[in-house]
């Protein structure tokens, strides 16, 4: 094993790597990778008043990728030793069952491709101790803030993952991702039962993070979605305006379109955006961007899981669909180049198209005069969680602080539901867009059983027509 | 790949780390090992191939009231014994419990169940491959509206597990299970629609690809023409897919844990009517029927069934060790974890008690009503807290006593503390899914629909 270089964060000796994608391709193969990753991780709960438990974790192996035809052959080791790389090699060769044989050397060119993210204070130097008086701080914040606060689960995860990436066609390259997780579940309980409420933020930094953030403010807020939720009303049923905050709507995006611009359900037409490049697919107002440079965001790395650069794509132009995401595969059979989009959730996963930070970008309307301009709907505070069906752009998100808009203004809390679109629909159905944007709380994606880190965020929003699933009349 | 090491060497491996606690030291070491195979069809071609194995250690370590756990992706020695020393600095920070250690044997023999088949171990991997470039096939080859496949896929798995502790717990355990699954899209006038379709095994002998293939075309093909209901309220039938997901979210509200933490709506209601008085809900891991039964819970100790509803009554919460001791009561075998995080207290494999009537009798006898097929966000707008249930749906309506037009993106609501009393009606067609619950067919009274 080689130290830790921060340039391109060097696991594996080129020479065995080289050695191994030269085995994978020994069966005849278009194609081979070799991904290496090593991630050491600490989760710390504090929950029901006290220190619960604290967690480390270390995973580190190697996924071996032979592509043969349209076939990929998939195979993954925890053994990093020569022999144990060759034989996941061999393995992944026979699944891709190529039957041409032939020696074909694999010669790695060493990749300088971007830096890692910077980090200013690695968290494994920071002491245990230091991250569980983190823990205490927003629990006694939670609590005090009202007596309704019946529970509190207060969580701090780091991790610190090193990858490494060669194939055959000579890339050689690294990254090294930290991430920093902080979030407050509140119960609070009153009359009418118990409610909850969230907070979390999370960076690709260190833990630099808290000089920025207030854990206190942030237990605090968190204990006051569950204590306003304790007065809400039920949340009403069928369509109407629906108003989002800032911060607040990037799950809409993600779902409603952002699956179905992934180009590998687009390819198997399991996309109603399949076919659609340089249509006008949204209102003039929308430009969505996918974007995996955003320093510090939840969803950003140097290079994906494939090697490549993160980029900034434009998925939508001021209305117009400009392109889908991409991974090595997908491009490669199109004749074109990846964007940056190929990620997994580990070694022992095949990457595909993910999406990384997704974002809405600003209008210039006025986000209280939206509110004003609504008479009768529902504004979304926080958004909890979705999901979509890309073949028919059905989707669903959640609502966690939601209110009534009545008259133009805000009025009773409303209690937790999910909202119904259609995504196609729904982008057109964007009317307002205003200059406030933020980002959102950071957010585990999953597909095919697959979960990655992703971020999001919008300004101020509204759609003219959502089906809002209450049970009020 | 590497040498393949048997059950009893994940055994050795456990009591060899037990062997190293210090006195007044309690440790609980698990040890993981899976072998997976998946293989994906596409337009007649092996899309992916992927055979694997995974293997892994926790390694909880309890002294003085205080717990620690540390988890490695490895088997190797060296990263074993540094799981250790982490767990053991990770203790110190952790705030005393005196509830807190590892299990105590309890006299209760494991079941002796069938749960693992050598020829699924056996079975070759051209066989799982040509199965799953069958089910591709027939799915297309269903119905001409069929016009193409987002996945056609099967996958297995071999699982063994062995448990150490310093109290004296040896628990080994082997399963092995496969499945199909096709999702198919149907096309007609413009119009795309999805449909899944699955069978579930312990040996590729048990799956029917049948039945995986046609329920993918049916499910896919009768939600053509699919309209968006009017808004209202209306009696559901809940189809077993999505019976089973409402009853894991249930049963999730019942663990121990959830009640001491005030985290389940069913916290101070022991011995109340909480279902209507047809429901009798059952956890029970030892069933062999169950896609995730196991002999052994995540402590090592016995699973066994355990009623939790009994005739619409609460009777009982499922602990652990841990959960138990705080309740003052015995572990009802109900730790559920990975090698990767420390035991929970929760359910395993639950199902309700069914009825008699087919679910063609059950929607006979509705006037007016939604067959639901199909939930989303379940995730998003289902707080097992409060109660509150809100999901996305798509489904059949009922008119008559027949089923009539196919219904999607509306959402269908109420609280899951009303659809336990609302529930009308219980199928006779219990099935068990790849999750920890079975879905049998249930009508409930009513529930808002929000549609146009």
């Amino acid at each position: 094993m080689h130290a830790d270089n921060d340039g391109a964060p060097l696991m594996l000796a080129p020479d065995v790597l080289s050695e191994t994608l030269t085995t994978a391709m020994a069966t005849g193969a278009e194609f081979a990778e070799v991904f290496v990753e090593d991630r050491r991780s600490i989760s710390a709960l504090f929950d029901d008043g006290r220190v619960e438990e604290l967690t480390s974790g270390r995973d580190r192996g190697a996924g071996l990728r032979v592509v043969v035809g349209d076939t990929t052959g998939f195979a993954h080791t925890a053994d990093l030793s020569p022999s144990g790389l060759r034989s996941a090699a061999e393995a992944a060769a026979a699944a891709a069952r190529g039957g041409g044989g032939g020696v074909r050397q694999v010669v790695l060119d060493q990749h300088t491709g971007p830096a890692p993210g910077p980090v200013e204070i690695m968290p494994g130097d920071v002491p245990k101790a230091r991250k569980v008086a983190l823990l205490e701080r927003a629990d006694s914040a939670a609590r005090g803030s009202d007596g309704a606060v019946t529970q509190v689960a207060v969580r701090y995860a780091d991790s610190h993952r090193r990858i490494q990436v060669a194939n055959s066609d000579g890339l050689l390259t690294g990254d090294r991702q930290v991430r920093t997780l902080f979030s407050v579940s509140c119960v609070a309980s009153g009359d009418m039962g118990m409610q909850t409420g969230r907070e979390s933020i999370g960076h690709t930094l260190g833990f630099e993070v808290f000089d920025e953030v207030d854990v206190e403010d942030l237990a605090r807020r968190a204990a006051g979605r569950a204590l306003l939720k304790l007065e809400a009303v039920p949340a009403p049923s069928g369509e109407m305006p629906v108003v989002i905050g800032p911060g607040g709507g990037g799950v809409l995006f993600h779902e409603a379109c952002g699956h179905g611009l992934e180009a590998d359900l687009v390819a198997k037409s399991a996309s109603v955006f399949a076919g659609r490049c340089g249509e006008v697919v949204a209102a003039p107002i929308v430009t969505l961007v996918d974007d995996g440079t955003m320093p510090g965001e939840w969803g950003r790395y140097a290079i994906d899981d494939e090697g490549r650069p993160a980029q900034r794509n434009v998925l939508i132009n001021e209305g117009v669909l400009t392109d889908y995401m991409w991974d090595h595969l997908r491009a490669r059979r199109e004749g074109r180049a990846s964007s940056g989009n190929g990620r997994r959730q580990g070694y022992r996963h095949l990457p595909m198209v993910r999406m990384t930070n997704t974002y809405l970008g600003v209008g210039d309307a006025d986000p209280d005069e939206i509110i004003a301009d609504t008479t009768h709907g529902v504004y979304v505070a926080q958004l909890g969680g979705g999901q979509v069906n890309t073949a028919t752009g059905d989707f669903v998100f959640g609502m966690t602080e939601a209110y009534m808009i009545e008259d133009g203004r805000l009025t009773n809390p409303i209690r937790d539901g999910n909202l119904i679109g259609n995504g196609p629909q729904t982008l057109l159905d964007i009317d307002a867009i205003a200059g406030d944007f933020a980002m959102g709380s950071p957010g585990t994606c999953g597909k095919d059983g697959q979960g990655v880190p992703v971020g999001d965020g919008t300004p101020t929003l509204r759609v003219t027509r959502l089906t809002v699933g209450g049970t009020a009349a | 790949m590497e040498r393949r090491p048997e059950v009893g060497e994940l055994l050795d491996l456990a009591e060899s780390v037990v062997g190293l606690a210090v006195a007044g030291e309690q440790l609980e070491v698990v040890v993981v090992h899976e072998r997976e195979t998946e293989a994906r069809a596409y337009e007649g071609e092996v899309e992916s191939l992927t055979v694997a194995e995974s293997r892994g250690v926790g390694v909880r370590v309890v002294s003085g009231n205080q717990q620690g756990f540390a988890h490695t992706g490895t088997l190797d020695r060296d990263a074993v014994e540094e799981a250790l020393a982490e767990a053991r600095d990770n203790m110190s920070f952790a705030t005393p419990d005196e509830y807190c250690g590892v299990a105590e044997p309890d006299g209760v023999a494991p079941a002796d169940l069938d749960l693992y088949r050598s020829a699924l171990a056996d079975h070759p991997t051209d066989d799982k491959v040509a199965l799953a470039l069958e089910l591709e096939r027939l799915t297309l080859s269903a119905d001409e509206r069929i016009t193409g496949i987002e996945s056609a896929e099967y996958s297995d798995s071999v699982s063994e597990t062995a448990v150490a502790t310093t109290t004296g717990i040896r628990a080994t355990s082997r399963e092995t299970g496969c499945f199909l699954s096709a999702y198919a899209l149907a096309e007609q006038d413009g119009e795309t629609q999805t449909g899944f379709g699955f069978s579930l095994g312990r040996e590729p002998g048990d799956l029917d690809i049948e039945v995986a293939s046609r329920e993918a075309a049916e499910r896919a093909t009768r939600m053509l023409g699919a309209v968006k209901p009017p808004s209202g309220r209306l009696s559901v039938v809940l189809d077993p897919w999505v019976s089973a997901q409402f009853l894991g979210i249930v049963g999730g509200t019942l663990s121990g844990e959830m009640v001491q933490k005030g985290r389940s709506l069913f916290a101070e209601r022991l011995g109340d009517n909480v279902a209507a008085p047809g429901v009798t809900l059952i956890d029970d891991p030892t069933d062999v029927c169950a896609f995730t039964a196991s002999a052994t819970d995540g402590e090592g100790l016995a699973t066994r069934r355990n009623v939790l509803i009994d005739g619409g009554r609460l009777d009982r919460f499922v602990h652990n060790s841990q959960t138990a001791r705080r309740a003052g009561t015995v572990s009802t075998g109900s730790a559920v974890r990975g090698y990767s995080s420390t035991p929970g207290a929760g359910v395993r494999a639950v199902s309700v008690v069914p009825g008699t009537l087919s679910q063609a009798d059950l929607v006979a006898g509705i006037d007016d009503g939604i067959l639901i097929q199909g939930v989303s966000g379940l995730h998003s707008g289902v707080n097992p807290v409060s109660g509150d249930f809100s999901t996305g749906a798509e489904g059949i309506r009922i008119r008559g006593g027949q089923l009539a037009e196919p219904v999607r993106e509306f959402t269908i609501a109420s609280t899951i503390q009303r659809m336990l009393l609302d529930i009308e009606a219980i199928g006779c067609d219990l099935q068990w899914l790849p999750m920890k619950a079975a879905g049998v067919t249930l009508v409930i009274g009513e529930l808002t629909i929000s549609g146009t």
